[in-house]
């Protein structure tokens, strides 16, 4: 027993690894594009371009990775969840195409450019919003029989919530990643809304938990039942302490270029972190509350898990390349370390 | 009319795949090709080879661009409309795709940023790599979806359990019967295509701009490489063919046309209009015996038809016997140009002749209509299988109301087609402008931590007029 557990409980716990990642790392680049609206100079929409541009391909890729291990390792949900969520999928799809040729288009247009930045900005934010609703969705659950009925079960009012939610999180790590990665005027915004977003995301993240809890006495009983609640506990905890710490680093930020002091290299960088960690954080209570299901109550993930021959043979490949990815990913991000300058030639 | 939501998810599945064939197809060969030109400029020295990489590095950016966004689609694509499909055969296909994304996709990704952005943050060696490392994974994404793809056509190394398919051996599936011609044959077809539009937008610079040394290096070095490729080509094609005859010789029956049950001394038809329902050709014309000589190596060689399996086991007829004549048309063609220019070149006239150039620049779609045809010779031809002999197509499609399938149809028809548009004004835009002259090549590649860089550049700083 213990043994066929084993290979499906990794394979749940990398795909939770894996739609982590994603969400921070396409995060901060949906979130730029989110923002990007409350910018309105060429100079500050090429910078937040720019800012981005040899990284949203890769951190988009773990959206393909999480896609086919949940086709590789559990395809009966990977069949039941797409079919199911049909239609936010395509729409975040279609966002995620038009705000992707964005990138290659906008630097080589003229005329054009500002159907490119409408077409960033608007798909940046339906991608968001589509991947909110769908956690909203899988949160609150659906019944997997209804594939076929026309009805739009996936439309609610907390859905429709835990979508803005999601984006506002998303511009929550792009405000944090910009304030590392600019300098001036732009960091200053970044760091300004980064405050007001904290607010709303807190807000957002109390709000689903208590509707949560309210509405599924088992996750109810998960987290006030038992010894292991109180370690449980320790996650809100966290969570408050990283966000109170988090908007003192962006007030500091602000106060600093205010005085036309140096800002210093900490409080420009730990914000990202800070912010990063509170999705970590998130993401652990939300794991606790849906573990073992992939599906709520209907999918877990033992069932939907593919024969061990699949499994095993996946393996080496995972445990092999995996590291390796994120070395040269690693990697990456420290060849184009440091803030983003203005006068770096494209390609 | 009734809405088929069937049909609607199957017309989706194949528009939205046809769309991205594209841009892989020529990503593959382009990214080969840069990384030649990278690798040459560092051997020699000589700036033409550089300049060559740094024009076809724009053209490569974007179609690359529009390959990921459209990729993305179709990895979501089997779960959302052939949900069945994924249940059942997720456990062989799932892994298969699981290694593509861990071995070429974040491989991929991971450098593109470096070739494209890192030019003034690593050195030219590293940048090299970067570029070696992103053609590589160009070349292993292939690998995995070939794979894949052929595993439907020629299913081997599994056993089904409840329904469900499931891995005796992996070694079995990967190297199913088809998938060493299929891999080669898309591999070849992918170099081909990359080839012929750098071939035909050399051809066109020759004529219409001033780069000609630039023009005269690209022509010559692409036509090198079409005067090897496409007969290579047509002799891994010969061979793939004859894999067809061994393992679906319906398909291959639907390509030549064939509907007697047997037929011995087959004819080639090089026209004919397939009819389903009466189970003939119309006006016949072809040349006697040469498609059984070709296909058994004798001229009375029998051939398995159409009539050989029940009329619901058989393909659309027609559009498998017309792409595969417009396949191995442009491939004739190709085979022609590259001799022609072997002519040319040997009698020393190649990049003065005016009618041969116009012709190399007219063919720059040429390897996407041939890659585009020959998968509709592929993909049409297993029909009705999915799977071939073990799972129908039409038993696998996700159960959806059809109304939202045409809806997803729909948005995916108008925002392609609005790409597409952008794409080719974007591709025609870059080639009309131009690579960056010589003088500004080697400013270029200054590292940007290089002292006096911002300086020397905000003195000269002008907008760039596109």
């Amino acid at each position: 027993m213990e043994l066929q557990i084993g290979l499906p409980l990794f394979y749940f716990l990398l795909l939770g690894f894996a739609i982590l990642m994603y969400v921070l790392l396409d995060g901060f680049d949906l979130g730029i594009g989110i923002l990007y609206p409350w910018f309105n100079t060429d100079a500050e929409h090429d910078h937040l371009m720019r800012s981005i541009s040899h990284v949203w391909d890769g951190n988009e890729t773990w959206l393909v990775f999480g896609g086919v291990i949940l086709f590789g390792a559990f395809p009966l949900a990977y069949a039941s969840i797409a079919s199911l969520l049909y239609l936010p999928i395509m729409l975040m799809l279609i966002g995620l195409i038009f705000r992707g040729v964005a990138f290659e288009y906008r630097f080589k247009s003229h005329t054009s450019k500002v159907w490119w930045n409408r077409a960033f900005a608007i798909g940046s934010s339906l991608a968001a919003f589509c991947q909110g609703l769908m956690l909203g969705v899988l949160v609150q659950g659906v019944d997997a029989d209804s594939i076929a009925s026309s009805s739009l079960q996936w439309l609610t009012p907390f859905s429709l919530f835990t979508g803005l939610a999601v984006m506002a999180g998303y511009a929550l790590l792009g405000c944090t990643y910009l304030t590392m990665k600019s300098r001036g005027e732009i960091q200053q915004k970044a760091a300004r809304y980064g405050q007001r977003l904290l607010l709303f995301v807190m807000l957002a993240m109390l709000l689903v938990s208590l509707f949560t809890l309210y509405q599924q006495p088992e996750i109810r009983e998960r987290w006030f039942g038992g010894a292991h609640s109180l370690i449980l506990m320790l996650l809100p905890l966290l969570a408050i302490l990283a966000a109170r710490l988090l908007f003192r680093d962006l007030g500091r930020v602000q106060r600093q270029f205010a005085a036309e002091a140096d800002i210093s290299i900490r409080h420009e960088s730990r914000p990202f972190w800070l912010a990063a960690s509170l999705f970590l954080l998130a993401f652990a209570g939300l794991v606790a509350g849906l573990f073992p299901y992939l599906l709520p109550h209907q999918i877990s993930f033992y069932t939907a898990a593919a024969p061990d021959s699949s499994l095993s043979f996946m393996l080496p490949g995972v445990l092999i390349f995996l590291p390796l990815i994120l070395a040269y990913t690693l990697w990456g991000y420290h060849i184009f370390r440091g803030k983003v300058e203005d006068y770096e030639e494209g390609y | 009319m009734e809405l088929d939501a069937a049909l609607l998810s199957r017309l989706q599945f194949a528009f939205t795949v046809s769309f991205h064939i594209i841009f892989p197809s020529i990503t593959i060969g382009l990214a080969t090709l840069i990384a030649i030109w990278e690798g040459l400029w560092l051997k020699t020295g000589n700036p033409v080879y550089l300049q060559l990489a740094k024009f076809w590095i724009k053209p490569f950016a974007i179609t690359f661009g529009m390959g990921v966004v459209s990729g993305i689609v179709l990895s979501y694509e089997f779960g959302t409309n052939f949900s069945e499909f994924s249940r059942i055969t997720g456990a062989v296909l799932g892994p298969l795709m699981a290694y593509e994304v861990l071995t070429a996709f974040f491989l991929e990704a991971g450098f593109l940023g470096i070739m494209l952005f890192g030019w003034q943050r690593v050195g030219p060696k590293l940048h090299f790599m970067a570029t070696v490392v992103v053609a590589v994974g160009t070349w292993i994404s292939a690998f995995w979806i070939i794979a894949a793809n052929s595993w439907m056509h020629t299913p081997a190394g599994h056993i089904i359990v409840d329904g469900v398919f499931q891995v005796e051996s992996w070694w079995q599936v990967i190297f199913n019967p088809s998938m060493p011609y299929r891999f080669t044959h898309m591999l070849l077809a992918a170099f081909i295509t990359g080839t012929f539009v750098v071939l035909a937008t050399s051809a066109w610079q020759l004529r219409h701009s001033e780069h000609k040394n630039m023009a005269r290096k690209g022509l010559s070095m692409t036509l090198w490489l079409a005067l090897i490729l496409t007969p290579l080509q047509a002799y891994v094609g010969d061979l793939h063919g004859l894999n067809v005859k061994e393992h679906q010789p319906v398909k291959l029956a639907a390509m030549e046309g064939i509907w007697a049950e047997r037929e011995a001394g087959a004819p080639l038809l090089l026209f004919a209009i397939p009819d389903r329902a009466a189970e003939k050709n119309h006006f016949e014309i072809g040349i006697p015996k040469l498609a059984s000589l070709i296909l058994t190596h004798d001229p009375d060689g029998e051939l398995m038809g159409l009539k050989a399996v029940p009329a619901d086991e058989r393909p659309n007829v027609a559009v498998v016997f017309f792409s595969f004549r417009v396949m191995v048309g442009i491939g004739v063609l190709m085979i022609l140009i590259a001799l022609t220019g072997a002519f040319l070149r040997w009698r020393g006239s190649l990049y003065q002749s005016r009618w041969f150039l116009t012709a190399c620049s007219y063919l720059a779609p040429s390897g996407i209509i041939a890659v585009l045809a020959g998968w509709y010779v592929v993909e049409v031809g297993r029909q009705p299988w999915l799977v071939h002999g073990l799972v129908r197509t039409i038993d696998v499609v996700s159960p959806l109301p059809a109304e939202r399938v045409l809806f997803s149809l729909t948005l995916f028809v108008l925002t392609y087609s609005l790409l597409f548009g952008v794409y080719l004004y974007f591709m025609r835009k870059l080639i009309r402008k131009g690579p960056p002259p010589m003088e500004k090549l080697s400013q270029q590649l200054i590292g940007v931590k290089a002292s006096g860089y911002a300086v020397a550049l905000a003195k000269q700083i002008k907008p760039e007029q596109e």
